[in-house]
Formats: C-alpha cells, structure tokens, sequence
C-alpha cells in the first residue's frame, strides 16, 4: 500500500469571482514522480502556491507528510522544495552566493553550507560558472541552479512548476533525466506541472489532467486512456498521394468512422473499429497510392488533444 | 523561536550589503558627503572670521556648525532636509517590485520563514543604513568642528545634536516607508521612483505655495491666516521636520505660533533648556513617528495581501 505524501481533500479557490480551482481531490505517493498537466492558466501554479501556504484556500485542505499548509506553512516549507516557472537569482552575486544565502535561511551554515552547495553545482553541471554572477547565467544555467537551490534544504518533496520552459531541447532532456535520477536515487517526491506534455510523459509515474481548476483524469498514461476512452474510439493515420473531396466522402460512408480529416498527404480517421481494409481498399478504388498506413491506440497526445483542444468536460 | 529570528537578521544583513553596494546607494552618499564638507567649510569661515565677536557668554556656538550659512551653499539641518528624502526613497522605491519581476520574490519566500520577515527585513535593513549614514555625517561634522575650531559641545549641545540625528533618521525613515508603499503598490520600479519624486517634489516645492492661496482665500484677517496657514503647512512632514529641527537646534527660538503682546511682556530674552525645547516640539516628534508608521502600516497590509505569483 502506497503511502500518501501529499494529500489534497476538495481544494478550492476562488479569484474575484471565478473558480481557478474546484473541489481538487489528488493523493500524491512518496517517491513518486507526479505530472500535473494542463493548459496555461487551468489553475497549475495556484495548486503549487496552496500546497506551500502561499496563497490561501477559499476551501478543502492540505496535508503534506502530515502537516496542514494553511495553519503551518513553515513546516510545510521545511520539508518541501519550490522552484517558481519564473525563477529568478540575485544577480549581482555568484551561484555560490545565491546557494549559500538559501542554505542559510533555511538554517543551514558555515562549512556544511559550503560543501553541499558544492556538491550540487557539481551535479547540475556548473562548477564552472559559480564564481559567476548570476546575471550572466543563460536561462538553462538559472533553471539548474535553481534545482540545486531546491535542493540545498535537503527537501522530503520538490514541486517543479513549468521547469523545462525557456530551456532548449537537449538542455531539457538533460534537466529532466536530472530530476529523474534525483528523484529515484534520494527518494524525493517530485510534483512537476507542465502544458508539454511529451517532456511529462518522459520522466512521470503517474499524471494528472487539470483543466479549469479540474482534474479530469489521474493515473498512468495507460489506465488514463481506457478510463477516458472507453468508447474505444481509434485513430488511423494514411499517407496517400492524392486526396479529393470525392475520396473523403466515400470514407465517410464506411461503417464506424466517425470524423475524416487530412493535412498534407495525411489522412487522419476516427473510428469506433479498426477498419484499415475497408480503407485501403475505398483509396485504391478512387485511384489513389497508398504508402503508409497506421492504426494507434490513443497515447496521452490524443488525450492532450481531446481535451485541451475540444475542451470537453468528463462529468 | 531562534528557528525564525535568525533567518531574519541573515535577511536583513544580505539587505545591508546589497544597499552599500549598490551604485544608487554610492552615488547619493557621495553627493551627500561632499555637500556636506562644502557646508561645513562655509560654516567654519564664517565662524573664524567673526571670531573676535565670540565671547565666553555665547553658547550653543557650537550648534551654529548645523544651522549657519552664508548664502552660498546651505546649512547642514537643510541641506538633510533636502537631501534625506532622496535617500530614504532611493532606497526604498525598488525594494519590493524589483524582486517580483526578477523572481526572487517566490523564490525566497517558500524558504521556511514567515512572509512577513520579507517586508520587515527590507524596512529594517535599509533603516540600518540610514541610521549609520546619518549619525557618521553628524560625528563627521561634529569631529571637524572641534578640530578646526577647538570648542567642545557642551552635553546640552551634544544631546540636542543626537536627538536631532535620532529624528533625522525618523524623517527619512518616512520617506523610505512612502517609497515600499509605492513599491508594493506599482509593479514597475519606474513608476514606483516616479511617484515618489513627485509626491516628495510637491511638498517640498508647491505644497506651501497651495497652503498660502488656499488661507488667503478663505480668511481676511492675517491672524487667522496665519494660523490656518500654520495648520495647514504641519501636514507636510518637510515642514514639521524644517520646525523641529530649527527649535532643536537654535535654542533661542521660544514658541512656534505667534505669541500675544501679554505673552511676551515681562520675559526673559534667554534660551530655553533642552527639556522646554523638547516640549515644544513634542507634537512634531510623535507627528512623524506616526506618519512613518502609517506608511508602513499600509505597505506591510498590501503586501501581506498580494498574490506570491510574479
């Protein structure tokens, strides 16, 4: 039985009017990776700022390892690890500097201090650049020491909000095997919140779909697209060399398609049923090649796709 | 307890150094300085050149070093009258604005201490500065004067000056606060330092201009505009810092309003001790303590309620 390190209980928060978050019900284990996922301003960054007691609940509540967020955020802020999705440094010190002073503030001092703030610039790679101010550190440089500044407190749970923006894409696989390595090596519970959704995928044991301070969806990426798709809709994807009007009418008639649509020499086909035969053979009657086609079963894209781009809502 | 409190005075120490270090922080305290020395020159002239009219039954000669001036350049109680405010919100206009847009703000903050200790260690620590800066201008000027004109302060003049920095420091205190209420309130630091200015511009230089067409209009007889201007200028902070200062440091001066013929009649042409001179300006004392406490009141409230997210 997995024991729960974050427990999130009808969560709610009102701004000015508008829900930003509704009744969130979320259990994140120990040890695991969490991937909170959504579109920009579903509510990501208010969930984090909550679980650190920064901002307040309109309702529900929090319990990380046992304390409550609200009524004590200290204990709370102890434990866990917040690098914001705008981290910033003082730029006028070195890396080494920025590092010590959190260590300090989190009561860590003198040689201590020194050796683990060291350590981590090596391990995010910038023991060449920490006699640098922070001012001329690139922006994948400022994300990586504020991993190392998340975890100089030596945190229980780090919470990564949007950590791969603005960085380019090696430096994120790099970030993101990092945070991977971190996570499993020291036991750290990480909850990280992204709109991309192929770097969550990558590096989480399980994700959570939020959409309009909703989660619609919890779980891996397996179980989330037969919860969600227990219709058992598929998507068909065929290269063909000339598509016509006439062509995509003919599919349409086909028994289970339900939508025909196309970009470049792409055909894309929902259907309830693999019907691949019934399609190669209506293209090669209308006279068209075909090179390839492909039947998938939906991966988190089309998950992403359902939801972010048709915005329905799973009641 | 000791959990909490100590990450504090780490703050306010990191505050401290990134002011005295900062080229805002250098360049006004240069300008100070050397404003300073050129007041203090002129004083010490002054005094050389009229030093066969000093008798032994002159007191209070050493104060002049504070209040005297030629004409040229001003007297040292001006010249932190002018000059103070400018410091006050040099350092304070910035304070909180400035780490929200470069993202420190949340960053520092979900460190385990108390939201507050951020605001109160921006306060205290440029408060620090101020106060440093402020009481080594005045044992600098002091300093100089008794070596160029070998005259000790009596302890009467000695504590007058250190009330009168003790209040110097209270003044700009006020205005640092004005400058982290802006701070608080304007995301752009530009606005921030601008609204100040202007606030500081308008009291300094229209305020006193708006009391008089303002009493002129409503009164006819010049007593009562005399004291609805009195009024009225008392709410400017420069003003009362301008009285308080005058009253501290020119013994001499015996009331503050006009006094009545019966008043006069029959007293003393003496100075007044230092306890009747604190009296005097008692109401100016607690006048701007308070403002400078509002003004904190209000940024510590926007502050405790704004949102964390940049």
């Amino acid at each position: 039985m997995p024991e729960p390190i974050i427990e999130i209980k009808d969560l709610t928060k009102d701004y000015e009017g508008k829900r930003a978050v509704d009744h969130l019900n979320l259990n994140i284990n120990k040890g695991e990776i969490f991937g909170l996922l959504g579109p920009n301003g579903a509510g990501k960054t208010t969930v984090i700022l909550m679980l650190l007691g920064l901002s307040e609940p309109t309702g529900g509540s929090i319990k990380i390892s046992g304390y409550d967020s609200t009524t004590e955020p200290l204990k709370v802020k102890k434990i866990t690890g917040y690098l914001p999705d705008q981290v910033g440094f003082y730029e006028n010190r070195t890396g080494l500097e920025n590092l010590l002073y959190t260590a300090r503030l989190n009561g860590i001092s003198g040689k201590r201090a020194y050796e683990s703030a060291e350590k981590l610039l090596d391990i995010v790679g910038l023991r060449e650049a920490k006699y640098k101010k922070t001012g001329i550190y690139s922006k994948g440089m400022k994300q990586r020491l504020g991993l190392a500044d998340v975890l100089i407190k030596e945190p229980e749970i780090i919470i990564l909000d949007e950590p791969t923006i603005g960085i380019d894409p090696k430096g994120i696989n790099e970030f993101l095997d990092l945070i991977r390595k971190l996570s499993k090596d020291k036991g750290i519970t990480v909850l990280l919140s992204s709109h991309l959704l192929h770097q969550v995928q990558k590096i989480c044991d399980r994700v959570g779909l939020f959409v309009d301070g909703r989660l619609l969806a919890e779980g891996n990426i397996d179980e989330m697209a037969e919860k969600l798709f227990n219709n058992k809709e598929i998507a068909i994807k065929a290269q063909v060399s000339n598509i016509t009007q006439d062509l995509i009418d003919d599919l349409k008639k086909i028994e289970g398609i339900r939508k025909v649509s196309y970009s470049g020499d792409w055909l894309i086909i929902k259907s309830i049923e693999n019907v691949t035969p019934a399609i190669a053979k209506s293209i090669i009657a209308k006279g068209g090649s075909l090179y390839q086609l492909s039947y998938e079963k939906y991966g988190l894209d089309e998950i992403y796709q359902y939801y972010f781009e048709g915005g329905v809502r799973h009641d | 307890m000791t959990d909490i409190v100590r990450p504090f005075w780490i703050m306010v120490q990191k505050e401290i150094s990134d002011h005295v270090r900062s080229w805002k922080f250098i360049i006004l305290v240069a300008l100070i300085l050397l404003t300073t020395i050129g007041s203090l020159f002129t004083v010490l002239s002054i005094i050389r050149g009229n030093a066969a009219n000093i008798n032994s039954d002159n007191t209070f000669l050493f104060l002049n070093l504070f209040t005297t001036s030629d004409g040229s350049l001003p007297p040292f109680i001006t010249l932190i009258g002018f000059l103070g405010p400018l410091l006050g919100i040099a350092l304070g206009f910035d304070v909180i604005n400035s780490e929200r847009n470069r993202g420190t703000l949340s960053r520092v903050i979900s460190q385990p201490i108390p939201r507050d200790h951020f605001i109160n260690s921006k306060f205290v620590g440029a408060l620090a500065v101020i106060c440093v800066l402020v009481f080594s201008l005045g044992f600098l000027v002091m300093g100089l004067g008794i070596i160029s004109i070998g005259i000790p302060p009596t302890p009467d003049e000695f504590l007058r000056i250190i009330i009168f920095l003790l209040l110097s420091c209270v003044y700009i205190a006020f205005w640092l606060n004005l400058g982290i209420v802006f701070s608080t309130t304007f995301r752009q630091s530009s606005t921030s330092a601008l609204s100040c200015l202007a606030i500081w511009l308008f009291f300094t230089a229209f305020y006193s201009m708006l009391v008089q067409i303002l009493a002129n209009a409503v009164y006819r007889d010049p007593y009562s505009i005399k004291v609805l201007t009195l009024i009225l200028s008392r709410l400017s902070p420069n003003y009362l810092y301008s009285e308080l200062t005058t009253i501290l440091l020119t013994p001499s001066i015996r009331s503050l309003g006009a006094l009545s013929i019966e008043q006069i009649y029959g007293a003393i042409p003496s100075s007044l001790p230092l306890g009747q001179s604190l009296l005097l300006i008692w109401p100016h004392i607690t006048g701007l303590i308070a403002a400078s406490i509002i003004c904190f009141g209000i940024s510590y409230i926007f502050f405790m309620r704004q949102e964390i997210r940049a």
